[in-house]
């Protein structure tokens, strides 16, 4: 039972970054029919805005401590990041070291900016192309995305720490009635399943309640009608793209202190939120979220040394089985609506 | 139709002479420049290149073979290559390290693996279709690692020993690891030539990739020009109608994925015959990406566009990847100071370290432009300088790759 909770546990928040990149794609699948490859980039840039932030807090200035000596007998030099200096110790520590959560209200206004650029300025001409020609231009795109931010930050992983008041783990078990010390989940890894919860909430309770939303969902089903009515289906169609970006963008942005962002982390979870979308079903939201947690629980529950002593190296490979099973048991996918991709 | 003895119609015939020729004199003809002028650096007539760009040029030639005829988009085909390295390297240890058992392995056993998978992923099309083998890709990278650690040697890569059986080859003295050879010819032997101040270097085994390109070569336009070809591009073009004319799609296009897979795992066999080596790394999904790159680049679905698409790529890689900052100066010293700092740094990050970024950019530019790839690009610039007219529409110009003459196969 314990082992069970614990996996289960382990498995949200692999399971949510999936999720959410994955609901991401939908959207701009399910609005534009564009099939981007760049996607897994933007959650790749989300992480690296939250590193940006970071290091911005953290520029410093040098002033030489005369009380004091270093270990040569010089004066010790003391770095004072600018925050510290403009707003008071207390304050500027404290937005250093919340520089995360921070960093989701600075990556919103980049991501939309980088989805809208994308957009306008590439995939719009590629509406009218084959799915394969979308498939190839968005992939070069990651390549030369993943190779810009090669460029600025490195190719070693940065690490980009939670505030400390995240930093531990809770005893899950104790909480429940269980012996203490059996299931300790880290602190972070539980925010990180609520604000994707909060962020997934949000953009079905957008598409749902809202009268943009409504317009979006009527263009999804019938794009042609929606714009025989007289509405600019186009440019609320951007919008939603823009959305999509953010929403990766800060998926990555929350998920930089579990995973030290690096600059090819994009590409390793674009693939597996690919099979996460396919699982789900080409164009469904629900799918692709429900697809999201089930398959971030099965490797979770896979890694289970129970289960690779029967089957050694399942966990390596679980989620290409399922994928592999559903699509040949239901070709549409879990939740797959009728006449979206069919061919 | 007249055809000659290799069952090829004179065109055909002239186009295979000059791929011929072309491959051939390789070595002189990547080797333009004198050694120790300014230019030497762009020289690629050493062994290691030209024997991965006829490796290369196999492998795209087999993917265009799915993607170009039937639209099929593969995103594992690196799987098969690197099940081929495995096979042949398997073979090398076991056997004999005369290349050509490993080689026939390596196309056998990722054959076999190009039907199981194929069977599976073609009950899909579309993008479900680049998705499944994209699945069944990474399935077999992660599984090399991890649970087949025993048959692939996980991180390290499967490599020759002292110590293995090799049981054709008999007892060997010293403490060497052996060659690979072709019967007794070893493969990594060159004779260096120094003619018109260039040195011109014949490498045996880039001479046996020669012939087995051309020879892979061979086979596809054969395949492209047979009835067999026309029913592949029937799927490409509207497999309803290919249906309702009461022709299965299903067995034609799973052909096509086990001979490009064969020449996958063909390509993955010289690439281990060349160096006896394979790791997990050649099947990762990056190294599918490339291969598709080549092809699109190149052309896909013509015939000379996927070697030319390998050609250049590699190429470009390789010199590209050997330009750092002290070479831009050289260049560019003639400029003002200001001017040639910002000059060499726009060059460097497309050259040395910056190579992908270039990969990238050339990439969207291909797609984006030039969806025919070079080869379009070619005869586009080749009809206009021809006509010198304005009009350049591309009906006006029949490609007859894309539009083939429906009346030659209708006998």
């Amino acid at each position: 039972m314990e082992t069970i909770l614990l996996q289960l546990l382990n498995g949200l928040d692999k399971g949510s970054a999936y999720a959410l990149i994955a609901l991401g794609l939908t959207l701009i699948f399910g609005t534009l029919g564009v099939v981007n490859f760049a996607h897994g980039a933007l959650f790749m840039i989300g992480a690296f805005c939250a590193v940006t932030l970071s290091k911005l807090l953290n520029l410093s200035f040098e002033t030489v401590d005369p009380t004091k000596t270093d270990f040569l007998g010089n004066p010790l030099k003391v770095k004072t990041p600018y925050v510290e200096a403009w707003f008071g110790p207390d304050f500027g520590h404290a937005l250093i070291d919340w520089s995360v959560p921070l960093a989701i209200l600075f990556s919103i206004p980049i991501m939309i900016a980088v989805g809208f650029i994308m957009e306008r300025g590439l995939i719009k001409h590629f509406y009218k192309r084959p799915h394969a020609d979308q498939i190839l231009v968005t992939f070069g795109l990651a390549i030369v995305l993943q190779e810009v931010i090669k460029y600025f930050y490195g190719a070693n992983p940065i690490s980009t720490p939670a505030p400390d008041a995240f930093k531990g783990s809770f005893d899950f078990g104790a909480m429940l009635g269980f012996d203490p010390n059996i299931i300790i989940y880290p602190y972070w890894r539980l925010i990180y399943f609520g604000f994707a919860a909060l962020v997934i909430g949000a953009v079905f309770s957008f598409l749902q309640f809202t009268t943009f939303g409504m317009v979006v969902r009527a263009g999804m089903a019938d794009r042609e009608t929606v714009g025989l009515l007289g509405i600019n289906i186009d440019r609320r169609f951007t919008l939603m793209f823009g959305l999509a970006a953010a929403v990766a963008g800060v998926a990555g942005v929350m998920y930089a202190p579990i995973l030290s962002p690096n600059y090819h982390m994009g590409m390793d979870f674009l693939v597996l939120s690919f099979v996460v979308v396919v699982v789900g079903g080409m164009g469904s939201l629900p799918g692709a979220v429900a697809a999201g947690f089930l398959l971030g629980i099965l490797e979770s529950f896979a890694s289970m040394n129970a289960i690779k002593s029967i089957i050694p190296g399942i966990d390596q490979i679980i989620i290409y089985v399922v994928a592999i099973v559903i699509l040949l048991t239901r070709p549409r996918g879990l939740m797959g609506r009728k006449g979206v991709m069919e061919e | 139709m007249k055809k000659n003895l290799l069952g090829l119609n004179p065109k055909d015939t002239k186009f295979l002479l000059i791929v011929v020729l072309l491959t051939l004199f390789t070595p002189i003809l990547l080797q333009p420049f004198a050694a120790g002028s300014e230019l030497a650096q762009f020289n690629g007539g050493y062994p290691d290149l030209m024997q991965k760009i006829a490796i290369f040029g196999i492998f795209a030639v087999g993917f265009n073979i799915l993607f170009g005829l039937t639209g099929y988009l593969s995103f594992g085909h690196a799987a098969f290559l690197g099940i081929g390295s495995y096979a042949a390297v398997w073979m090398f240890k076991l056997l004999t390290m005369n290349v050509i058992p490993g080689i026939i392995l390596a196309m056998v056993v990722s054959g076999l693996f190009a039907a199981a998978i194929g069977y599976v992923s073609l009950r899909r099309s579309g993008i479900y279709f680049s998705i499944l083998t994209l699945a069944f890709a990474q399935m077999c990278y992660k599984m090399a690692y991890s649970v087949l650690t025993p048959l692939t040697n996980g991180e390290t890569g499967l490599q020759l020993t002292l110590n293995d059986p090799r049981i054709l080859d008999g007892a060997r003295e010293g403490s060497s690891l052996p060659v690979t050879n072709i019967f007794g010819l070893a493969m990594n032997s060159s004779y260096k030539v120094e003619a018109l101040g260039r040195v011109f270097t014949f490498n045996v085994g880039f001479y046996f990739c020669a012939v087995i390109a051309i020879l892979a070569f061979y086979v596809a336009i054969r395949l492209f020009r047979s009835p067999f070809g026309m029913m592949l591009r029937a799927v490409k073009s509207n497999q309803q109608r290919m249906t309702y004319t009461g022709l299965d799609p299903k067995p034609y296009t799973l052909a096509a994925f086990v001979i490009s897979g064969m020449y996958a795992g063909l390509a993955g066999g010289l690439l281990a015959a060349m160096d006896p080596l394979a790791g997990a790394d050649r099947m990762l999904w990056t190294a599918s990406g490339e291969v598709v790159i080549m092809t699109i680049l190149g052309g896909a679905g013509t015939l000379m566009g996927p070697v030319l698409g390998a050609g250049v790529i590699k190429y470009l890689e390789n010199i590209f990847s050997k330009i750092n900052e002290g070479v831009l100066h050289d260049w560019f010293s003639f400029l003002p100071d200001g001017v040639e700092d910002v000059v060499i740094w726009v060059f460097a990050r497309f050259t040395g370290e910056g190579w992908h970024l270039t990969l990238g950019v050339t990439f969207m530019l291909v797609v984006t432009f030039l969806p025919g790839g070079l080869i379009e690009g070619l005869k586009r610039l080749g009809s206009r300088i021809r006509n010198g007219s304005q009009k350049r529409d591309k009906y006006d110009n029949p490609d007859p790759e894309h539009r083939p003459d429906p009346g030659k196969h209708v006998v």
